[in-house]
């Protein structure tokens, strides 16, 4: 209170000033408050974002450098340090030479074997759960919200409770082992929180535009694709940006359900690093590490807003 | 002369985001214990200027004086204001209570003054049963009741309402502005009061102020307001229906359109000596006389009925004058059609006259 | 196929007042199109959980088998030492990463609220992590927290000789390692939910406390924080039930090492199935984690719709 705005209030109280009221003449704090740009709560704030933006993006510094070094540098040098001599012979042995047992086609068999897995399971999952959200926003029937709530509740059932299970099933279907079993296993994880998202979307939809298409003669189908999709671009691309970093992403299906043939990105990559066999190249677990992490990594940056949203909207009502 | 207390003076505000002028060199004062209401379109900078006085928003150039004590550049809370919000903005998770006892304990004030506040305030604003339930728990009119209760207690001169009835119902808003009306009429304080609604306006007022694009049009009683705008901006904003607007020419005491002329003896003009100009006549519905009221009126006119409006106490007749849509408001009970020949009656001294190109009143 | 269900949507809408069809064909494609949702619901979602829970109750070993063990599984899990290490673990794990990551993430969400400049820049960086794999995480901080070349020889080549931080290779401290990394790759979410939260709060109630003469900080602890319980509450029952699941990002950091000091729930479920070829442990095991998820579920349920009705 003791600043200086108390005492250039006296001006204002000045008996000639307030008679006249005249404008313009009037002395003491005008305009903004003067404030220092370093002030001790912004150098606070502003210290601490970027000492936690630093902390954030250490790892991916790490890896960018080691993946860029020769192994004698690592050995003798300071993981932190850019390197003194670029080289990119470990990412092209990441991609194409490092060994997992006795395999040593790199990392690019696993890439190919995630491409294959992907697609199809980011098709596939993501047609299955909009129908599935179109028909709990639209076409309630008896009990449809009741799978719905076993549906959103069984998101948190831990998978290890299902894992055997649906080894059985797919052994009875004669999908184990197989890319298809691996898409079909996607679909169903990736269901709760695609039909949700799918559901909300609709059911926020204006109402009157589906029943003017019902009113119209428009059934089932009709209605989903000609009303309804060439609506719902956003939450198309929002669903595809949590698919593909999820199924992109995943250790565990990969591990139980295919064959070392056919083991996606992350499953090659864990073998790569941790196998006990042979010398440690650290520069080449890092080149393949970044490689792996590449594709959610330009998932995201690329997406930008539209991720948060999504996962946000997931995350929220989940 | 005596000269009024300022409770609040604004001087030469200016509020910009970037390029965005919001506020422009905008000047008012606003006397003690008087009921200011500012009145405007959606997004003419009220609330902007509420908020500057408030000290939630930091002016880019200009002084703000309250009680004659500059606080441009004191906080919210020394600024001896208290402030009402549209969407009532009560602590959720607070008892009314705790609510209204909140910014009290914070200023580590004494309890038994605080509990002695607090039910002064509940007493006034009759909200003693409530005073232990949640906000959840309240209507809208008993939320808003509340959060006048916590600018009640702080016992300050100036209250602050921005929309405060906005989020209720027609009833409860009627109801409430007659509460508001005598609150202030007990309490005495400056309150400045934030509304697009010209009915709240007319009826709480002291003196209107009708602002647009962050300047003051006009600031006056609403008698004023309503009987001498002094743009046509304003006399179009005041009044509804709206005031009619016949386009002409002023010639020596003549108002002359397409197809007739009035003559405006009678008519106040702004100043002793008005030069001939294209000029813009403003009449308002209900001040077209019509039946046996036609004969008092020095101007009378002859129109055709195209549409009839009726609207329970008065029916609104639109007809055609100079090729244009010109209204009338008749008493509830007239029978007309559509057809009908109507006759009217004009006075041009309740009448306003705008400059055709500055619009403003001649 | 399509036009045929299509043609009998039609039908049924026109038909409807003379000759109501029957109950279970109205709607017959939606009912035909929510199928894989009603197989996915009941099929695995209910029926593998309780095929699992019932087979926890068997001796299945090489192969799953309908004898009946009583409780004989889960005696055996509960005096099986490295049981007790995964419950240890995850119990460290998951109380300390809990409390981490609200706390973290609030904060972080508060001071990007503060209107700050380059608010985008720095809400990408801390969240990118969570766009990447559990098993890249694990192997970065593994190569960081390398005790010949990452982290700590760093530190002790800048001059602080005695520096000692290796917590994959100390079995005593390898829990709080892997904490690191997953407090890394997990706060973002829980920052952007949290500042999704703060947003969510009406401007005006910032306003009012301002008037009120309230400081920022007591705003957010005695407003904004009690205001924000639903989001802490998701926040919470998320990071709980991600806790549980904890499994890749050990396998890749430290494989369950050192000596087995790091394994956990999920892990030692997967080994009793797919590696020791135990069945019913890892079936008993994975019912015990079943069942705590349900232990943090039912209060959640309970806060989130069982209080609707108080308002
Ligand atoms: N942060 C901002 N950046 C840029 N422009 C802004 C910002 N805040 C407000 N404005 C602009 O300032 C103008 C005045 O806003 P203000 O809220 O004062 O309007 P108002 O008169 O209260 O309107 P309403 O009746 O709708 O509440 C608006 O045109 C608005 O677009
Ligand atoms: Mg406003």
């Amino acid at each position: 209170m003791a600043d200086p705005a108390s005492l250039n209030t006296l001006a204002a109280l000045d008996p000639v000033h307030e008679r006249t009221g005249s404008v313009g003449d009037m002395t003491g704090p005008r305009g903004r408050r003067p404030r220092r740009a370093f002030s001790r709560a912004n150098i606070f704030l502003y210290g601490t974002l970027i000492l936690v933006s630093v902390y954030y993006l250490l790892p991916l510094w790490v890896m960018v450098m080691t993946s860029l070094k020769g192994m004698p540098e690592i050995r003798m040098g300071n993981i932190f340090a850019p390197p003194m001599e670029v080289t990119f012979q470990p990412w092209v042995k990441a991609w194409a030479e490092a060994c997992t047992g006795l395999n040593c086609e790199g990392l690019s068999r696993g890439f190919w074997n995630s491409v294959r897995i992907l697609v199809p399971s980011v098709i596939v999952s993501i047609a299955v759960a909009s129908v599935s959200g179109y028909a709990l926003a639209r076409w309630r029937f008896k009990g449809s919200e009741t799978f719905f709530a076993i549906l959103l509740i069984g998101a948190f059932i831990p998978y290890q409770v299902m894992l055997y299970p649906i080894v059985i099933l797919l052994r009875e279907l004669g999908l184990y082992g197989s890319l298809w079993g691996l898409v079909l296993v996607h679909t169903i994880f990736g269901m709760p929180i695609n039909v949700l998202l799918f559901r909300n979307y609709f059911a926020a939809m204006p109402e009157e535009l589906f029943k003017a298409a019902r009113v119209d003669g428009a059934g089932f189908w009709r209605i989903f694709l000609q009303i309804m999709l060439p609506m719902s671009l956003p939450i198309f691309v929002v669903s595809m940006i949590i698919q593909v970093t999820g199924i992109w992403n995943d250790f565990l299906f990969g591990v139980v359900y295919t064959r070392p043939e056919n083991y996606p990105m992350t499953v090659q990559l864990n073998n790569i690093v941790n196998s006990v066999q042979g010398v440690k190249e650290y520069n080449v677990n890092m080149a393949a590490t970044l490689l792996t992490g590449l594709v959610p990594l330009i998932v995201y940056f690329a997406s930008g807003k539209l991720f948060v949203r999504g996962i946000a909207a997931g995350a929220v009502k989940g | 002369m005596l000269v009024p207390n300022h409770s609040v003076r604004i001087r030469d505000l200016t509020l910009t985001y970037g390029a965005i002028t919001v506020l422009r060199d905008l000047n008012l004062d606003i006397h003690d214990g008087e009921f200011l209401v500012l009145l405007g379109s959606s997004g003419c900078g009220k609330s902007t200027l509420l908020n500057c006085i408030a000290g939630l928003l930091e002016p880019t150039d200009g002084q703000i004086f309250i009680k004659g004590r500059n606080v441009t550049w004191l906080e919210p809370s020394e600024r001896g204001i208290g402030m009402v919000f549209q969407s009532y903005a009560l602590y959720p998770q607070m008892t009314v209570r705790g609510n209204l006892s909140f910014g009290l304990k914070n200023a580590r004030m004494a309890q038994a003054e605080i509990e002695a506040r607090v039910a002064k305030a509940a007493r006034i604003l009759q909200i003693e049963p409530l005073l232990d339930r949640k906000p959840a728990a309240l209507s809208g009119g008993q939320r808003q009741r509340v959060a006048i209760g916590r600018a009640l207690v702080r016992d300050v001169d100036v209250f602050l309402f921005d929309e405060p009835l906005s989020n209720l119902d027609a009833k409860l808003r009627a109801d409430l502005r007659v509460e508001i009306k005598r609150l202030h009429q007990d309490l005495d304080n400056t309150m400045i009061y934030v509304t697009h609604d010209q009915v709240e306006a007319m009826t709480l007022a002291d003196r209107i102020a009708i602002m647009r694009s962050g300047k003051v049009m006009q600031l006056g009683t609403p008698d004023e307001i309503y009987n001498r705008p002094q743009s046509k901006y304003v006399a179009d904003f005041i009044g509804s229906p709206s005031m009619n607007f016949l386009d002409g020419h002023y010639e020596r005491g003549t108002f002359r359109a397409e197809g007739f002329q009035i003559d405006m003896a009678g008519y106040q003009l702004g100043a002793p000596q008005v030069a001939d100009r294209p000029a813009i006549l403003g009449i308002r519905p209900e001040h077209v006389a019509t039946g046996a009221l036609v004969n008092a009126a020095p101007i009378k006119g002859e129109v055709t009925v195209d549409l009839v409006e009726p609207m329970g106490a008065d029916t609104l007749v639109w007809a055609q004058v100079a090729g244009k849509p010109f209204r009338i408001r008749m008493d509830g009970q007239a029978r007309v059609v559509r057809g009908d020949r109507l006759t009217i009656g004009i006075d041009p001294s309740k009448a306003s006259m705008f400059d055709a190109k500055t619009e403003e009143r001649l | 196929m399509a036009t045929t269900h299509e043609a009998s949507a039609i039908a049924e809408s026109r038909a409807a007042p003379a000759r109501r069809p029957m109950r279970l064909f109205r709607n017959l494609s939606a009912k035909i199109a929510s199928l894989p949702m009603v197989l996915v619901a009941v099929v695995i979602f209910v029926g593998c959980t309780v095929w699992t829970v019932v087979h926890s109750f068997t001796n299945s070993r090489l192969l799953p088998k309908l004898e009946w063990d009583g409780l004989s599984q889960y005696e055996r899990l509960w005096s099986t030492p490295r049981w007790y290490v995964s419950i240890e673990n995850l119990a460290i794990f998951g109380i300390l990463s809990m409390i981490f990551t609200l706390a973290i993430g609030f904060v972080l969400a508060a001071l990007l609220d503060r209107k700050i400049r380059g608010e985008d820049v720095i809400r990408t960086i801390i969240l990118y992590p969570f766009a990447l794999s559990f098993v890249v995480t694990g192997l970065v901080w593994q190569w960081i927290l390398n005790p010949e070349l990452g982290l700590q020889s760093v530190v002790r080549s800048w001059g602080w000789q005695s520096f000692t931080f290796d917590p994959l290779y100390d079995a005593d401290i390898v829990i709080y390692g892997i904490l690191i990394a997953a407090l890394w790759q997990g706060t973002g979410l829980i920052m952007c939910i949290m500042l999704a939260g703060l947003r969510g709060v009406d401007e005006e109630i910032w306003k009012a406390a301002k008037i009120d003469g309230i400081p920022t900080w007591k705003t957010y602890t005695h407003v904004i924080i009690p205001m924000m319980r639903p989001v802490f509450v998701t926040s919470l029952v998320l990071i709980a039930s991600g806790i549980v699941k904890v499994y890749d990002l050990v396998i890749a950091q430290t494989g369950g090492g050192p000596g087995g000091s790091s394994e956990v729930p999920a892990k030692y479920v997967m080994d009793s199935m797919f590696a020791a070829q135990n069945l019913g442990q890892g079936f008993a095991a994975s019912t015990m984690m079943l069942l705590s998820v349900i232990i943090i579920l039912i209060p959640w349920a309970y806060l989130e719709f069982g209080g609707k009705k108080r308002g």
